[in-house]
């Protein structure tokens, strides 16, 4: 066992599965003799050498177009964005080419790949650097989205992720990266893509988050049940394709949802995910189903972020005027 | 080294055959076996053939939207040639006689263009990857399946096409100076013909030929005569040479003409006049080839004359086998997005299925 943060355990984790499986080469802007801007690869360079470990040209599409051309001739590519706000020149990769080349060519050529890339606002950063941009992911066929919000998912979903025959763009709350430690054991651990977790059971509302705000929603939901309110709390950890099933049953339990996330509102998951609940469970219903998220905004610079970024307080407010419906 | 020789700053051309079909100069004359001669030679014809064909099925209303190849046969056949079986070919979607020559059925590519994902599927051992739409985007992953050939040890090289518009793309440069930097195994064949739709070549870019932004990449550029079929060959095997002996990219841009219209929508009697399209016709690569096979005599008129008749009736046959094909199974749509179908895929396949037969279908 170990103590260890998401970046600590995505370090280890990229460490144990490339001493495992010679064919995995880590690339990215800064992401071999440094390590990374935040250091998630630190170490890999010296340990495997610059051709398993590299910086690659500060080109996105070639980092993506690059990695598409390495899977198919046998590698297995994990490669870093170093910013969800700077994957654009590289989605045009994403979505025309990592997404189809399975369906393309009818299943001869697939492109195993992990796009990793930090995501989310609240560490007081320049533009372009706290976007939460799952919902651009989420809506491409042939694309597989993670979020963990602890280091053991970190560790669980990312070696899943490597493991995983199509392509997965691994999303990592940045604002969590040092946040918190986890007790980890040291041999290799898997998390289920497509598999939610229930962090606490409750029987009156269902709160569905993912990411940093999964900590957020920890914190609101304290004290609740001293008031008479038990909440259910989902952890969704993978967005596409995302655990149905979990909140469905919870919401024919509870009656109520409120989706909390930090993309914006317009087309995001909570939409599809209320969506689904209209489906699969409308005649439970006590409440509305709600959202939470981010105004349909540019997300402002630091001095401006603190509106934006979603409260603990604000989570609470939401899930009792629920719960007065 | 022909790069040398033919620096594209100089403006110099390299040529081995000229338009008439005789030898330039005998010293640049590259070692080819008869068989292969003629199998290029074949491949070539049966190409023109087969997208002659192609463009009357498509005024018959049985073809869909089609992107003819006709003038370029030797620009794309000929770096085909200089490959061995391991090598790895990228198209961009206008390779058809190229892809022909590394092995892909004619059967698959009418396929395509008739509208079937099927017609992708190559065997495996052919090593083509499949047909690349968006413009450029192909150099990039050629520039990946290079750097693997070279992580693994393994003496092969990818081969990629890109077209003159596609060189004002961003994803040409970042392939091109990905595998440059990284000295990966790849050679780059720009078959310039010319025209982007209807934006001419100097609309593309300033430079004056487009074998001269090799030099800012640090790697060898040539501008060949892509209507010789010698010269391209001779080009590509000297390229394919370099990045195996670890020198990295050679970008190597192919002088053609599109003879035909950029797809089978287009009507390049707008913006194109007929004087250019006689300039270029004069230019063929395949009488030129023709004549050089003759004069070499392993080709004669009525052997010319009977393998026409041979490709048309091929081309007929095989594009009738491809209209039998019918429709795309519904399984199929669905099957290829992922590994294995997640469960909400699933269940929106099954609901379709039950609506089905629920109406009787």
């Amino acid at each position: 066992m170990a103590v260890e943060t998401i970046l600590s355990a995505i370090n280890k984790t990229l460490f144990e599965q490339m001493e495992k499986d010679d064919s995995i080469v880590v690339f990215g802007e800064d992401v071999g003799f440094e390590g990374g801007v935040f250091r998630a690869t630190k170490g890999l360079q010296q340990k495997f050498g610059k051709k398993r470990s590299f910086d690659s040209p500060l080109a996105e599409s070639a980092i993506i177009g690059g990695a598409i051309g390495m899977a198919v001739n046998g590698l297995k590519p994990v490669v870093e964005i170093q910013f969800s706000g700077f994957m654009f020149p590289g989605y045009n990769q994403i979505v025309t080419h990592a997404a189809r080349y399975r369906n393309r060519t009818r299943g001869l050529h697939t492109v195993p790949m992990v796009i990793r890339m930090p995501y989310g606002g609240g560490i007081r950063a320049l533009e372009h650097h706290s976007e939460s941009l799952e919902t651009l992911f989420a809506s491409i066929p042939g694309l597989k989205v993670v979020i963990p919000s602890t280091p053991y998912d970190a560790k669980g979903l990312l070696t899943s992720a490597i493991q995983d025959p199509d392509p997965v763009i691994f999303m990592e709350p940045k604002r969590l990266y040092r946040a918190f430690k986890q007790e980890l054991p040291d041999k290799e651990i898997k998390v289920q893509i497509g598999k939610a977790k229930t962090l606490k059971k409750g029987d009156d509302i269902t709160v569905v988050a993912w990411g940093s705000l999964v900590r957020e929603a920890e914190k609101a939901i304290k004290g609740l049940e001293d008031e008479g309110i038990n909440v259910e709390l989902i952890d969704l950890r993978t967005i596409q394709p995302y655990d149905k099933e979990a909140i469905a049953e919870s919401v024919k339990k509870t009656g109520r949802l409120l989706v909390v996330h930090e993309a914006v509102k317009s087309f995001g998951p909570g939409a599809e995910i209320i969506s689904m609940i209209n489906e699969e469970a409308f005649l439970y219903l006590e409440a509305p189903p709600t959202r939470l998220t981010g105004f349909v905004i540019t997300i402002p610079l630091p001095k401006g972020e603190h509106h934006f970024i979603i409260t603990p307080e604000q989570i609470r407010s939401k899930i009792k005027e629920l719960m007065a419906f | 080294m022909l790069t040398k020789k033919f620096d594209p700053l100089k403006k110099k051309i390299f040529q081995v055959l000229d338009h008439e079909g005789n030898i330039v100069d005998e010293k640049l004359v590259p070692k080819i076996d008869d068989e292969t001669l003629l199998k290029m030679y074949k491949t070539m014809l049966l190409g023109r053939v087969a997208d002659t064909k192609a463009l009357q099925y498509q005024r018959q209303g049985r073809m869909l939207t089609y992107a003819p190849i006709k003038g370029q046969e030797a620009a794309q056949v000929a770096p085909v040639a200089a490959l061995e079986k391991k090598d790895w070919m990228v198209p961009a979607f206008r390779e058809m006689a190229g892809m022909m020559y590394k092995g892909a059925s004619l059967e698959k590519l009418y396929l395509y263009w008739y509208g079937n994902e099927e017609g992708n599927h190559f065997d495996e051992e052919l090593r083509i990857l499949p047909i690349s739409v968006p413009i450029a985007s192909q150099v990039n992953h050629a520039a990946g399946v290079a750097y693997a050939a070279k992580y693994k040890g393994d003496k092969e090289v990818a081969l990629v096409f890109v077209g003159d518009g596609g060189t004002s793309h961003g994803e040409f440069h970042e392939g091109l100076n990905f595998a440059a930097v990284t000295e990966s195994p790849l050679v780059v064949v720009i078959q310039n013909n010319q025209w982007a739709i209807s934006t001419p070549r100097e609309a593309q870019t300033k430079a004056q030929n487009l074998a001269s932004k090799a030099i800012g990449y640090g790697i060898p550029g040539i501008l060949v005569d892509g209507n010789d079929p010698l010269a391209m060959y001779a080009a590509v095997k000297e390229a394919r040479q370099n990045a195996l002996d670890g020198q990295g990219p050679t970008l190597i841009e192919a002088l053609t003409y599109r003879l035909g219209p950029h797809t089978t929508s287009d009507d390049p009697t707008i913006y194109r006049d007929d004087k250019e399209l006689k300039h270029w016709e004069a230019r063929d690569p395949i009488i030129r080839f023709k004549k050089y096979l003759i004069d070499k005599k392993l080709l004669t008129e009525e052997e010319d004359e009977k393998l026409q008749k041979e490709y048309n009736d091929y081309s007929n046959k095989t594009f009738k086998k491809v209209e039998k094909s019918g429709l795309v199974p519904l399984d199929d749509v669905f099957n290829y997005t992922y590994e294995t179908l997640p469960k909400d895929l699933q269940k929106q396949l099954s609901d379709y299925k039950t609506y089905l037969e629920s109406e009787g279908k």
